[in-house]
């Protein structure tokens, strides 16, 4: 969580100092992601858990042992950036050794692209399960009542975990001026799914209610549609400013004091633990920064495949 | 002797029993219905979905992204414009992803006037489909070549959008070459593979034993060889062209040559090329619409290309630049080419004065009034008793 808050902040740096183009991530989502990627089933293929996650998911991929500097290399769009070389924004992960599909910036499309791998996994059977996961606003997308309706067909349910990052905000216009329904978890109660309501700010509640949404998922073989309530600290992206938002609540201080108050981790050492991470944080940044861009002519690979990877040519 | 929709379903079914194609999917196309053109009666794992294009190219990715081979279909490509992002997507993800996860998906729908569908079932997609890159592209014209193309389209690890030309969905082959190898003859291939009318619960298809032939990506075919004018053409309007090529030939002493693209994506630039360089003369013909269509870019490149060869400027036949195709016969016509326009323009294209001679140098065409007729030939849609009566007239305004 901490590396990961560590992470944008230095991505946000980065973007001011004119060494990225644009900023967008996910702090104020550290606390539930680090959960989604603790919890996952890590692997590839369709034994493993598949992941369609958005662009404020860089807590998710640390959890599963993304080192951070590939991060920062693509917010320097260096062409060592493993996710995508320089083409795409920075927090548009793209793993398929671990079945982290790409991310886009289209909203919500993930959630029409899910329902395949789901569909796979249902064929295939075993534990292997498929978690799509988008924010509040992009739930107004028709792509969301896509996977609502293909995930409870009848007899041919899937094993999708549904999760709504609730933050309240599309950009800049508030959910209550948009929305009329109370809650997005109960949109699936219609269609017979299991849905729970977390607060994804406190790492507890988040992993519980994760851990008991994906226990549902992996046995039953059904739908679940789980909605966290995070906070959003810096602002949608760059372009509304990416300045720390006081009013919000911050996971890392909610932990923080739990982890005081337990006895577990001192304020200090908290502090220190923050310092220590910064420090390599700046190391990793320092050499990003001497790394090549990409060449000009680099821009007509992987137009087409010649080999099917995802079918296991190699 | 198979029907090109026939020829579609036995291409899927050799794609499902040897290709690897695990699920075949679209509206109505599962059992009991087989797609609303019956292109997929009787297949193993075709099944039906939601009435959601969008869920249906969604789930067509997700599936090529588990290491599945999707077929999907929508019903219309009329109804395919919605799902235009996604399409992006599935171009997109390879590079966007720098060789990560490749996307080996079919999608196969429906396209062109030609059937009286009005607003909603006569659009094309050509020109839309050619503005996505990182699919490939291919519109057959005839059965054989559907079949290549689905069988191609399945084995490629990319994107591979079939366009099926609906008019066509009943042609059958015109010569011994267009047939596929090993089909029966029609009432046999009927009653082997059609199903029946009423309940077919308890039906089951029995194949043919047709080989894995795919169609070489990227190759036109030359339908017709001529050497005063060259028409570049796909779909329905190949057919079009080369019953006018051999009407020209036989009544008025022209020699046509008629190049039936096929792959759109990647498109044959050398057979082009040499056919501008023999004939000097090139009318490209669809039926999208012409402002932003498909081949305006193939004018482009003829003109930067092979400017030296060209004795006319190229010269684009296609569909008017109206909001839709009427459903009324004469709206129709009036809206995509039609036989006898195709007709005037490859005259116009075949004696339109060579550029730099001076026209006094040239009997003048006499431009006639616009002729207007019904493009579809009615052996196009023999079997497709409840069309046969309107084609079978032939209207001519002037």
């Amino acid at each position: 969580m901490l590396e990961g808050r560590v992470l944008e902040e230095r991505l946000i740096r980065m973007q001011r100092q004119g060494e990225g183009y644009f900023w967008i991530g996910g702090p104020g989502e550290e606390a539930f992601n680090a959960c989604v990627g603790l919890l996952m089933k890590q692997g590839q293929g369709l034994d493993y858990d598949y992941l369609h996650a958005h662009y404020r998911s860089s807590a998710t991929l640390l959890a599963l042992g993304a080192p951070s500097i590939d991060a920062l290399r693509q917010m320097h769009n260096v062409k060592t950036d493993p996710y995508s070389q320089g083409r795409n924004f920075v927090g548009h992960f793209s793993k398929r050794e671990w079945n982290v599909a790409p991310i886009t910036s289209p909203i919500e499309v993930q959630f029409s692209i899910a329902i395949g791998t789901a569909h796979a996994q249902r064929r295939h059977g075993g534990e292997g399960i498929t978690i799509v996961q988008g924010g509040d606003a992009g739930t107004a997308e028709g792509d969301f009542a896509t996977c609502l309706v293909w995930s409870s067909r009848p007899n041919a349910e899937l094993p999708i975990l549904m999760i709504v990052t609730n933050n309240e905000w599309g950009i800049s216009t508030h959910a209550s001026t948009q929305h009329g329904e109370k809650n997005i978890a109960d949109r699936g109660k219609a269609f017979g799914i299991r849905t729970a309501i977390c607060d994804g700010n406190d790492v507890e509640s988040a992993w519980f209610a994760l851990e008991e949404a994906m226990r549902y998922v992996r046995n039953e073989r059904r739908p679940f549609l789980l909605q966290a309530n995070v906070s959003r600290l810096y602002g949608h992206s760059s372009s509304s400013g990416s300045n720390y938002v006081e009013s919000e609540t911050d996971c890392l201080n909610v932990l923080a004091d739990k982890l005081a108050a337990r006895g577990f981790r001192s304020p200090d050492e908290t502090k220190r633990l923050r310092e220590q991470i910064e420090a390599s944080m700046r190391a990793w940044y320092e050499q990003v920064i001497t790394e090549p861009k990409p060449d000009p002519e680099d821009a007509f690979d992987f137009v087409f495949a010649d080999k099917n990877h995802v079918g296991g040519e190699a | 002797m198979a029907t090109l929709v026939q020829a579609v379903r036995m291409a899927l079914h050799v794609g499902e029993e040897r290709l690897g194609v695990t699920d075949i999917f679209g509206q109505d196309v599962g059992p009991p219905l087989g797609g609303v053109f019956t292109a997929t009666q009787g297949l193993r794992t075709a099944w039906n979905t939601p009435l959601d294009e969008r869920g249906i190219v969604g789930m067509a990715m997700g599936l090529a992204l588990a290491g599945q081979k999707p077929v999907a279909e929508i019903q219309f490509c009329d109804y395919a414009f919605n799902t235009i992002d996604l399409l992006k997507l599935c171009g997109n993800t390879y590079w966007s992803s720098a060789g990560d996860w490749n996307v080996p998906m079919t999608l196969m729908t429906p396209v062109g006037a030609g059937i009286h569908g009005s607003i909603y079932h006569s659009h094309s997609f050509d020109a839309q489909a050619t503005r996505i890159p990182g699919w490939k592209i291919v519109m057959p014209s005839q059965p054989r070549d559907a079949y290549g193309a689905l069988l191609s389209a399945i084995d490629d690890p990319n994107p591979v959008m079939v366009l099926l030309p609906k008019a066509l969905m009943r042609a059958r082959a015109e010569s011994e070459a267009e047939l596929i190898p090993g089909e029966p003859d029609a009432r046999e291939l009927r009653a082997r593979i059609d199903a029946p009318i009423g309940d077919r619960s308890a039906w089951v298809p029995d194949w043919p034993d047709t080989p894995i032939e795919q169609l070489p990506i990227g190759k036109a075919a030359r339908l017709r060889e001529g050497t005063d004018v060259s028409v570049v053409t796909y779909g329905r309007l190949a057919r079009v062209a080369m019953r006018a090529a051999d009407q020209l030939r036989a009544q008025e002493g022209l020699s046509v040559e008629v190049l039936d693209l096929r792959w759109l994506h990647p498109y044959d630039w050398d057979a082009i090329a040499a056919s501008a360089h023999k004939t000097g003369r090139v009318l490209f013909l669809n039926e999208d619409t012409e402002i932003t269509n498909f081949g305006e870019h193939l004018i482009r490149r003829t003109c930067e290309d092979l400017f030296a060869d060209l004795k006319i400027a190229p010269r684009l036949h296609a569909g008017a630049h109206l909001p839709g195709v009427g459903l009324a016969e004469p709206l129709e016509a009036a809206s995509v080419p039609t036989m006898a326009s195709t007709l005037e323009a490859i005259r116009e294209a075949a004696r339109a004065p060579e550029v730099g001679r001076s026209l006094r140098d040239v009997p003048r065409v006499v431009r006639r009034a616009p002729v207007v007729d019904y493009a579809i030939d009615p052996r196009e849609l023999a079997g497709h008793a409840a069309h046969r009566d309107v084609f079978a007239r032939s209207l001519r305004y002037r």
